[in-house]
């Protein structure tokens, strides 16, 4: 067996297009929601969502390159190209080593629907141009990375809802564990256009506390109304220790436990017992107790369900522990795809910086999370482990603990 | 008659090489008559797939998948699009 390590991480969000931008954002609890009138236009039924910039890539990547990329790619080259110059991986290093890619993403929503539009209006599928399809598949951000940093290693796509960029760092960590990789590219994307996002907003789960973007996203809060729709990318780079050593990296943390689990039960309502066996075996697997943890960035999204189920899993694992619990979606709404990766990379900045980002709006418990320690102020406080947790549709669980490099 | 054959042929070939430009990043240097399309644009065959699409949005024709055949210079390229649309 093979101890794994972070080597190095990059962010592309609402709240920072890079790391520094979002190690203080995170710091002073700054919120990444806007209020988009196009979505009430479009006929949702809330217009709130996360507020990213958009790329520049021309003069970066050549066009054949951008013509491929959807939205979320552009993302997550970025957050890619980020992570790689984090952990000193340049070209030639990729091209004379094996290096692979797991990511999460499990939708393409934008380009599915104007390539359709065309063939309708048009009537001729041959007036589409090259790129549509390679944008529209759920595989779009692998089969682009992989072909723009020229990789060797394993290359596919993990779709597991909400949870795809927790399980991609997971499974990355499974097979350099085993011996079967030397380092992987692990992270998750998520597209933020409204397209997107409709159906989902049709379920009636997104805040409507419109007048108040910054406030709308209160996971935990016993006023919260739903969720805010976010994304962006984030990218974890993963190596076996020996290889690290090996190319002289700087070495960040160390994954020392995945959990996961399946609900067996609804395919939109959450349990208590998944997230909880989750976040047991995570534990187990890391052979830490729950008193070890100094810190747990919790999945909760801000729904009144799914914030309350979360709570008392957590409690049933930590008991009265009163370890600090926070959830960043608070701040950057919920980045769905992207939400297992980036809340590991925001809680490697924490780590790195000794301090737990607030839960910002989380003004008045409710029962269940009067029961934890839900820090709603930033804390000043050395981290040696965290646990993070993601869940999703269909009831599909993912728990990492990551620890600080002690050699 | 449609909108674009009211273009002059010098009107056609400055369009033309507007979208080599703007299109394929060619720097407006590097183009001339005598030179070969493919290399030039540096065209692989996904880049003729998009190439169809650029004729049609701004010509108003839609190009057959063999007519690429006998378009070797970018000489020939202006030849086509101004023999089709003058039809």
């Amino acid at each position: 067996m093979h101890r794994v390590v972070i080597t190095g991480i990059g962010i592309y969000s609402t709240i920072g297009t890079d790391l520094d931008k979002v190690r203080d954002s995170l710091f002073n609890g700054k919120s990444g929601i806007g209020f988009e009138q196009a979505r009430k236009e479009y006929g949702f039924r809330s217009a709130l969502t996360g507020v990213i910039e958009k790329p520049q890539l021309k003069g970066i990547l050549d066009r054949r390159t951008r013509i491929m990329l959807p939205e979320q790619g552009e993302y997550a080259y970025l957050a890619t190209a980020e992570a790689l110059r984090n952990a000193r991986m340049d070209q030639d290093y990729l091209d004379q080593h094996v290096v692979g890619i797991l990511y999460g993403n499990d939708s393409s929503s934008s380009p599915v629907i104007e390539s359709n539009d065309i063939v309708r209006e048009k009537k001729d599928t041959q007036l589409l141009g090259s790129g549509y399809i390679f944008q529209s598949m759920n595989s779009t951000v692998t089969m682009n990375l992989a072909t723009i940093f020229k990789l060797k290693g394993v290359n596919f796509t993990i779709s597991a809802a909400c949870a795809s960029g927790s399980h991609s760092i997971g499974i990355g960590y499974v097979l350099i564990k085993h011996g079967l990789s030397d380092a992987i590219i692990c992270g998750g994307a998520q597209e933020l256009n409204l397209q997107s996002m409709a159906s989902f907003d049709g379920l009636g789960a997104f805040s409507v506390r419109e007048l108040d973007p910054s406030r709308a996203s209160r996971p935990f809060d016993k006023n919260r109304d739903g969720l805010v729709p976010s994304g962006g990318a984030a990218t974890v780079i993963l190596e076996s220790y020996e290889n690290a050593v090996k190319r002289g990296a700087t070495i960040l943390a160390e994954v020392i436990g995945y959990g996961f689990s399946s609900n067996a039960a609804h395919i939109s309502q959450p349990t208590v017992e998944g997230p909880a066996r989750s976040i047991s075996m995570a534990l187990r697997e890391s052979g830490l107790d729950a008193k070890d943890l100094d810190y747990i960035n919790a999945h909760a999204t801000s729904t009144p369900i799914g914030d309350a189920h979360e709570a008392k899993a957590i409690y049933s694992v930590i008991g009265d522990l009163n370890i600090p619990v926070s959830s960043t979606k608070s701040m950057t709404g919920h980045e769905c795809w992207m939400a297992g990766a980036s809340e590991v990379v925001y809680s490697m900045l924490m780590m790195q910086n000794d301090f737990i980002a607030p839960n910002i709006n989380f003004e008045t418990p409710d029962d269940d999370s009067a029961k934890l320690f839900i820090a709603n102020k930033t804390l000043e406080k050395n981290i040696d482990v965290f646990l993070s947790n993601s869940f999703g549709f269909g009831g599909t669980n993912s728990t990492l603990i990551i620890k600080k490099f002690k050699p | 008659m449609s909108e674009t054959t009211t273009f002059s042929n010098q009107a056609t070939i400055e369009r033309i090489n507007a979208i080599f430009i703007n299109e394929f990043e060619v720097e407006a240097s590097d183009i001339s008559p005598e030179k070969n399309l493919k290399d030039t644009l540096d065209l692989d065959s996904l880049d003729y797939v998009d190439l169809v699409v650029l004729i049609d949005d701004n010509f108003g024709f839609k190009p057959k998948g063999d007519d690429f055949t006998t378009i070797v210079s970018i000489q020939d390229f202006y030849n086509f699009v101004l023999a089709n649309t003058k039809k």
